[in-house]
């Protein structure tokens, strides 16, 4: 009865045995074809490849993380210098949100890379909401993309509206130079009368704040300056310089948006690094938690076959002796 | 003058501002629990300690100047966005705008002011923030132009020369590329430069080489755009040469 028992046990584990080369590389999804050949009892090879994977993933976020850390330190410096740069132009020109313009631009900046959390899906969500904030009739919107991320989300269902997309902006570090020039262009390329910029100002490591700027064209300044209320005092200041007037605000518009942009995208690559940061971490954390779980399975199973064995060799032995 | 024409886009000015880092960070739930101590949180603990214990630093060594990059105590928003944006989208927070970062300005005194406070700011660092002085010496399109507390509001454009700070006795001069000037009623200054330099850091001998070489660029200039770019280098060469002068 005990040979009954034990072929009867054989049988359960035939189809756990395949007759293939162990050294045949396959991926360590659970299956019974993991199992190397020759193995009699219940294998732990799936088990094991799942926690070498999995601890090889948490040396990965580790790593992520701290390369982000680093970067953070870096760049974060110079956004904190860099805030300086806008409040001169808000202090001369208020900072009008709600203005009633015909023509929009929404300029929209995300990282090129991704495993950073949910900033880039926030701005998306931001650029949007702001694009049926501003339409009406007559009223047109369009979108300057600045960083793959947004690309990507912006263009299933916003394609036509997109006027311009730039990437790679972070391939070279981030200077004034290269984001005066991108202004440039986009000042060439782009029709507007008032530009918003929206991006993720860094708050600390962990709270990004989506922030919108706002930037006028020389006419509308004009026409809210005429019109009174914040920007009513516009008029009371002299201006020096061989120019007209308008020429003067035409370069203070270009100026400010280069500024400004210049600050957003600094912000940006700021809130990039610190959410790539919490991101990896909690991955880590998660790969972590995974692997003792994975742990503790593998023990179970160890612990199963060694005691199968035992069983065998124990009812094995009985079976001889009689 | 367009963002392009500044020739000086090579220097940058090393004066890193330390701001108060803001310490409201609230920890998320997960890492609020006791967990033993990883090399990895162990780095990160110490990489936000590090940069708190900056701030300490800065404002024994700064002399607890204050920056204009801190973070208001009291923000503000603007209503009106606020609400268009509550019926349009309910779900969504509303984005924050410059408003809410920025310290409101004080209103015109009555009678003038004995110092003019100067925030003087490059895109990599705020050289002078909220600084009072008595007297800026600003290098307007129109040529030099005094601002003594109470001057009239206006808005200057800069062209490539020296900016002259008097504090008492202490004059300290820069030399910059162009850039705006905004003086308001309430005797703010705010000066915005792309590139700013200390006088003794400029090289003479480098100052010549360069005007000979652009303006033997200019006479052999053959496109508008090569005229423009070459007219440029030697405005800003010339306007060097004086200040190193002058």
């Amino acid at each position: 009865m005990a040979m009954a028992a034990l072929r009867r046990e054989g049988r359960r584990f035939a189809p756990l045995l395949s007759p293939r080369p162990i050294a045949a590389v396959r991926s360590s999804l659970v299956s019974e074809e993991d199992i190397p050949f020759g193995a009699r009892s219940i294998s732990t090879q799936v088990v094991r490849n799942r926690m070498k994977s999995v601890k090889n993933i948490q040396k990965i976020t580790k790593a992520m993380k701290m390369v982000a850390a680093s970067k953070l330190r870096a760049i974060q410096i110079r956004a904190e210098n860099s805030r300086g740069l806008w409040q001169p132009f808000t202090a001369l020109l208020g900072d009008t949100p709600s203005v009633d313009v015909k023509k929009n631009v929404i300029v929209t900046v995300s990282s090129d890379k991704g495993l950073c959390g949910g900033i880039n899906s926030t701005s998306v969500k931001i650029s949007k909401a702001l694009y049926k904030l501003n339409s009406g009739p007559d009223k047109e919107t369009k979108y300057v993309v600045l960083g793959e991320k947004a690309k990507a989300q912006l263009v299933r269902d916003s394609k036509k509206n997109i006027e311009l997309t730039i990437s790679e902006l972070q391939k070279n570090p981030l200077n004034y130079t290269q984001v005066s020039v991108l202004a440039d262009d986009i000042l060439k390329n782009v029709e507007f009368d008032a530009l918003r910029i929206i991006f993720n100002k860094f708050h600390s490591v962990v709270s990004f704040l989506p922030t919108m700027s706002t930037v006028l064209s020389p006419e509308i300044v004009e026409r809210e300056a005429e019109a009174g209320g914040k920007l009513g005092e516009l008029d009371s200041y002299e201006i020096e310089g061989g120019e007209t007037k308008a020429e003067i605000l035409q370069n203070l518009a270009e100026f400010q948006f280069s500024c400004v942009l210049f600050n957003a995208v600094l912000e940006n690559a700021c809130s990039e690094q610190g959410a790539r940061m919490s991101a990896m971490d909690s991955s880590s954390r998660n790969a972590g938690d995974m692997l003792d779980r994975l742990t503790l399975t593998y023990n179970r199973t160890r612990q199963a076959s060694i005691t199968t064995e035992l069983i065998e060799i124990i009812s094995g032995a009985s079976a001889l002796e009689g | 003058m367009s963002i392009c024409s500044d020739p000086f886009l090579g220097w940058s000015l090393l004066s890193p501002q330390r701001s108060i880092f803001s310490t409201s960070q609230s920890l998320r739930p997960c890492e609020s629990r006791a967990i033993p101590e990883t090399p990895s949180s162990a780095m990160f603990r110490r990489a936000t300690a590090a940069l708190l214990r900056q701030p300490v630093l800065a404002s024994a060594r700064a002399s607890a100047r204050a920056l204009s990059t801190d973070l208001p105590a009291a923000p503000t928003a603007d209503s009106a966005f606020v609400e268009a944006w509550r019926k349009v989208t309910p779900n969504i927070e509303p984005p924050k705008t410059p408003l809410s970062f920025m310290q409101p300005r004080p209103p015109t005194p009555s009678s003038i002011p004995t110092k003019i406070t100067v925030n003087f700011v490059l895109p990599y660092s705020s050289e002078l923030s909220q600084k009072e002085v008595d007297m800026v010496i600003i290098p307007a399109t129109t040529g030099q132009m005094g601002v003594l507390p109470g001057h009239v509001a206006s808005i200057a454009e800069l062209k490539p020369g020296v900016l002259s700070v008097h504090e008492g006795n202490d004059v300290t001069k820069y030399f910059i590329s162009s850039g705006f000037a905004f003086i308001h009623g309430n005797s703010y200054a705010d000066i915005i430069a792309v590139e700013a330099v200390p006088l003794d850091r400029i090289d003479a001998g480098l100052v010549q080489k360069g005007l000979a070489e652009f303006t033997q660029k200019l006479s052999s200039a053959s496109t508008d755009l090569e005229k423009a770019e070459a007219q440029i280098g030697v405005d800003a060469h010339s306007a060097l040469n004086s200040a190193l002068t002058g």
